[in-house]
């Protein structure tokens, strides 16, 4: 079980949402993530909240000082649309990029993607908001923008065109702290043959347990760390309690 | 700390600075370069991973890097692949069609083999690197706790068994994690990602001159 630690970035600022929205700066993008790198984190995540919405770039210098002192896999995300986005993310300190936005408007090129950089560098990155009893529609732009897709429907489309790993967010949970959508990780992870990590609403390390026992291959995190709430080592610890595998 | 010239190749596709920012760290005078004569001049040479094997050695081949990589392997250059930069060292990749590699290692890169319900792939995650030959455990010497990072879809298989250098396991499968011949070696996993062990093997690499 991975524990990776999530940066949400607006401008020059980590930031934490509720539900998408509500923002706060919580800290700085470099001192957190070699905060969270030192504590343990077995990845980071890092998301330009604001990049596809202002149909921008995300910052690859800032990108680059961030990513100065971690060095564990870091996935970044935020405004990718071409194949020399992804090769610049790569030259920023990027291991692995996460794209919805652009997807979702343009299915293949996640197939484009795969085929350059492989499945395995490709995430595809999925906001979902529920609209019914296992149901539950994507939205993009960090949340913001309706598409009428299925959730399921399109992991199933997006697995098709080769990419290597889910990130899964649910907008409702997002910045509760009342624990994942496990619902949503259930639906999701029964289709997905590749790893699914599951995001939103995680505010203690028990929080993370459950996900883990329903299925979850990887937790992402962010207010439990940016508030205090708990640490890396707490959470792993946790996790090792009920024997599931980390590593410490 | 060294001051030697390590080449790290820029065929494309790889995720460049976080080698780089790995790599300075013992070796200040590492640089980046897609040039032939660059990376002939180099002491040691890191050729760095992502990307699909056909997309990378057709990154190789457009830059006319083939050969150089083939060249420095006979003259005795130390060269470490990483991930896709390990599999490119083999004859053959089977990754989106068949394509011909490096072939500096007798072997082939072929996908996993289907271990069964649940079991994910990619394997992306810490797994222990066992190494088998006294090269490797050098390597990994400097770490308690061999944990390295693998992000992967296709895995070695080097024709001689003398060129695994380490194994992990993966499910129930066990693989190669280090590949080597020389002083040519590929890792399976990330050591530019693999925290301090990863580091560690680093230090060992670009301090230790041939291995």
């Amino acid at each position: 079980m991975r524990v990776i630690a999530r940066l949400d970035i607006k401008g020059p600022n980590v930031v934490k949402t509720v539900q998408t929205e509500g923002l706060r700066v919580v800290g700085e993008p470099a001192e957190l993530a070699e905060r969270y790198y030192v504590q343990g984190a077995d990845e980071l995540i890092y998301l330009d909240i604001v990049a596809s919405l202002y149909r921008r770039n995300l910052d690859f210098e800032q990108l680059k000082r961030a990513s100065a002192e971690v060095f564990v896999p870091l996935t970044v995300g935020g405004g990718i649309r071409s194949l020399h986005d992804i090769a610049l993310a790569l030259g920023a300190g990027a291991d692995k990029v996460a794209i919805n936005t652009y997807a979702v408007h343009n299915p293949t090129f996640l197939k484009e993607a795969a085929e350059m950089f492989g499945s395995q560098c490709i995430v595809l990155s999925v906001e979902a908001k529920k609209i019914g009893d296992n149901a539950w529609e994507v939205y993009t732009d960090g949340g913001r923008e309706t598409t009428g897709k299925d959730v399921v429907e399109w992991v199933g489309q997006a697995l098709q065109m080769g990419v290597g790993e889910i990130l899964l967010t649910s907008v409702d949970k997002d910045g509760t702290k009342e624990g994942y959508d496990l619902g949503l990780l259930r639906a999701v992870s029964a289709i997905s043959p590749v790893p699914v990590i599951i995001h939103g609403g995680a505010g203690s390390a028990d929080d993370v347990v459950r996900a883990a026992k329903k299925g979850a291959d990887a937790v992402s995190v962010s207010s439990i760390l940016h508030y205090d709430l708990a640490t890396i080592p707490d959470i792993k610890n946790a996790l090792a309690a009920e024997h599931i595998s980390v590593r410490i | 700390m060294t001051q030697k010239n390590i080449a790290i190749v820029d065929y494309g596709v790889s995720n460049l600075w976080s080698v780089l920012k790995a790599v300075r760290k013992f070796a200040p005078g590492a640089y980046i370069t897609e040039e032939k004569e660059k990376i002939e001049i180099a002491d040691a040479i890191i050729l760095p991973g992502i990307g699909t094997f056909k997309a990378g050695m057709e990154g190789l081949r457009v830059r006319g890097l083939v050969e150089v990589l083939q060249q420095a392997a006979k003259k005795g250059t130390p060269i470490l692949g990483i991930c896709l930069g390990a599999q490119l060292l083999l004859e053959k990749g089977f990754e989106f069609g068949e394509w011909e590699g490096l072939g500096i290692i007798k072997g082939k890169v072929v996908h996993f083999p289907d271990l069964g319900d649940g079991v994910k792939i990619p394997a992306i995650g810490w797994q222990e690197v066992s190494p088998t030959s006294t090269e490797a455990k050098r390597l990994l010497g400097d770490t308690d706790k061999p944990f390295f990072y693998f992000v992967h879809s296709y895995v070695l298989e080097p024709t001689n068994p003398e060129s695994v250098w380490a194994t992990t396991n993966y499910g129930w499968y066990t693989y190669c994690a280090t590949v080597g011949e020389g002083s040519v070696m590929g890792t399976q996993f990330h050591p530019e990602k693999s925290a301090d062990a990863g580091l560690a093997l680093l230090r060992v690499f670009c301090e230790g001159g041939s291995l």
